[in-house]
């Protein structure tokens, strides 16, 4: 378990990270989702064990990082962003360093080092000196370092950045397999991410915790909630067949691809009602969706309480 | 196995991964052989002793150990791996001590690689053999002050060309502690009782009184006293400066 309780850094007058309380369980992957510079590396470190929190405080399994480092150390695989490594090393002796410092020994130490190297796909590179590695075998070696102790708690600073689609597929797919009996919070800002592997996101600007929800929680608060899209090869006859529907509140059209989305009134479903004035007046749409929401567009109106308001 | 022998090994290697060690062995064994032999007049003296070697080792030590010295932590802030190796489960000591005495080792093992001349003088006359021994331990004793003084700046900036500058005027300073040059800079600001404690620091009057041959133990505590008090002033500084 990680708790963290009202977690403040302070840089003199800057407030890097601003009383942020927040529990996470075994078996939950938590996203921390920001912009920029809005306090997810910090939090993080602090969390890792690295920066010392100005107030509040951080337990993780049981230990506080500020009182018992060794041991919440122990607790935690942790990936810092940009994934550093030694880059006059081998990724093999790099690993086998990180396994002495980490303690393992013997036969459980050759284990766990085929385990990270086979889970990460390593076994092509690792005689070759990290510096001459591209980005996305450097993120996996960074990967590899961190799961190499199979600790309960994972902390991983935007773990897929730099890496192709097919090799965040992968990391995913790692991420997804070592879920289930272990913690793991993964900063990105890749928002789509969220939804391929988070079932929790806290959404951080400022410093501040400002959101605390599950993905799907977060896209119902979208606007695009159960709107329902559609495109159709005539958009005007079939805004005029919507707009007869006394549930929808507004339609907007796309100005690029005149793609059509009605917004329901508050609690309203509107789908059935659409598709049957579609079809009884005989309106071709060559496509239909009901929205379950935007991650974008809450993230935008969570983190920039100002755009919200020229909309409004 | 203790994490700062884990530590210890993989900076030790890591030093001949690169050119660096060889560059450093190279360069130190030349001009310790030259100083000794064109400066120091080792053969025209025509006495069976490595004075005018062990002489030249404090100038040879001001440039050469800050270039050890600056990549110590500067690198580590730089690369980001400063994050990796303080997360991991070990204490601060470790990591300071671990890396240190890597540094420290790497240096031993070029003063080691002199051995010929050791050689050389006993072939050639019947030197003090326990005088040329205790001269080796203070030079090496010097080396480690410097290293630790050249570890705490490195620390304090993630630029090598600062870390090696400021080491190099620092380490400067404390080598002609006892001399005039520094000396009277201070007597200008500070009371007598003042300056004769900052003369007491001179690396160099401790170094003199060991590689004479007379171990005394105030000047091995002196020494191992300043390393000590650079590495807890190391550790400071990381903690201070590992957030930027």
């Amino acid at each position: 378990m990680i708790e963290t309780s009202q977690l403040t850094k302070r840089y003199g007058d800057l407030t890097a990270v601003d009383g942020i309380s927040f529990k996470v369980e075994t078996g939950q992957v938590l996203g921390f989702l920001g912009p920029n510079g809005a306090g997810k590396s910090t939090t993080m470190k602090m969390i890792a064990g690295f920066l010392a929190p100005s107030a509040g405080s951080a337990t993780v399994c049981g230990y506080d990082v500020e009182n018992q480092p060794i041991e919440a150390k122990r607790a935690v695989g942790y990936l810092p962003e940009g994934a550093p490594s030694y880059g006059e090393m081998m990724p093999l002796a790099f690993l086998e360093f990180i396994a002495d410092v980490r303690g393992l020994t013997g036969e459980h130490r050759r284990r766990r080092l085929d385990d990270a190297i086979e889970r990460l796909h390593l076994e092509s590179v690792l005689a070759q000196p990290i510096d001459t590695l591209s980005k996305g075998f450097k993120r996996r070696l960074g990967l590899a370092q961190a799961i190499l102790h199979n600790p309960p708690v994972l902390i991983l600073d935007e773990p897929t950045d730099g890496l192709d689609p097919n090799q965040k597929h992968e990391v995913r797919t790692l991420i997804n397999a070592m879920a289930r009996n272990k913690i793991i919070v993964i900063s990105t800002h890749i928002l789509e991410e969220v939804h391929a592997v988070c079932n929790r996101a806290i959404i951080i600007a400022d410093g501040k915790l400002l959101a605390d929800a599950t993905p799907a929680e977060l896209e119902a608060r979208s606007r695009y909630h159960m709107a329902v899209s559609l495109t159709a090869p005539n958009p005007g006859a079939a805004r005029e067949a919507l707009a007869r529907i006394p549930d929808i509140a507004t339609i907007e059209v796309d100005p690029q691809d005149h793609r059509l989305t009605a917004f329901p009134r508050e609690g309203r479903q509107i789908f059935t009602a659409v598709s049957d004035a579609l079809k009884a007046q005989g309106i071709a749409v060559s496509e239909l969706q009901l929205e379950a929401g935007r991650l974008d567009e809450v993230f935008r109106a969570i983190t920039q309480p100002h755009v919200q308001e020229v909309r409004a | 196995m203790s994490p700062i022998v884990t530590l210890f090994k993989r900076e030790l290697r890591s030093y001949f991964a690169t050119p660096v060690a060889y560059v450093f062995i190279v360069i130190f064994l030349l001009l310790s052989g030259a100083f000794t032999f064109y400066l120091g007049g080792f053969y025209e003296r025509g006495q069976a002793d490595l004075e005018p070697f062990f002489n030249f080792h404090p100038w040879l030590y001001l440039f050469l150990v800050p270039a050890v010295a600056m990549r110590l932590w500067a690198e580590e802030r730089k690369s980001g791996t400063i994050e990796l190796l303080l997360t991991l489960p070990i204490t601060m000591w470790q990591a300071v001590l671990g890396k240190f005495l890597a540094a420290w080792a790497f240096i031993g093992i070029g003063l080691a690689l002199t051995f010929p001349i050791w050689i050389t003088v006993n072939y050639l006359g019947d030197p003090d053999n326990g005088v040329i021994f205790t001269s080796y331990l203070g030079s090496l004793l010097m080396a480690g002050a410097f290293l630790a003084i050249g570890s705490c700046i490195s620390a304090a900036t993630r630029n090598q060309v600062i870390a090696f500058i400021l080491t190099v005027v620092v380490c400067f300073l404390f080598l002609l502690a006892g001399y005039p040059l520094v000396l009277n800079f201070f007597r200008a600001l500070f009371s007598q009782g003042v300056v004769d404690s900052i003369s007491g620091l001179s690396f160099l009057t401790h170094f003199d009184a060991i590689s004479k041959g007379v171990i005394d133990l105030r000047d091995l505590i002196y020494f191992i006293l300043a390393i000590g008090f650079w590495l807890y002033a190391n550790a400071v500084v990381i903690d201070l400066k590992k957030a930027d």
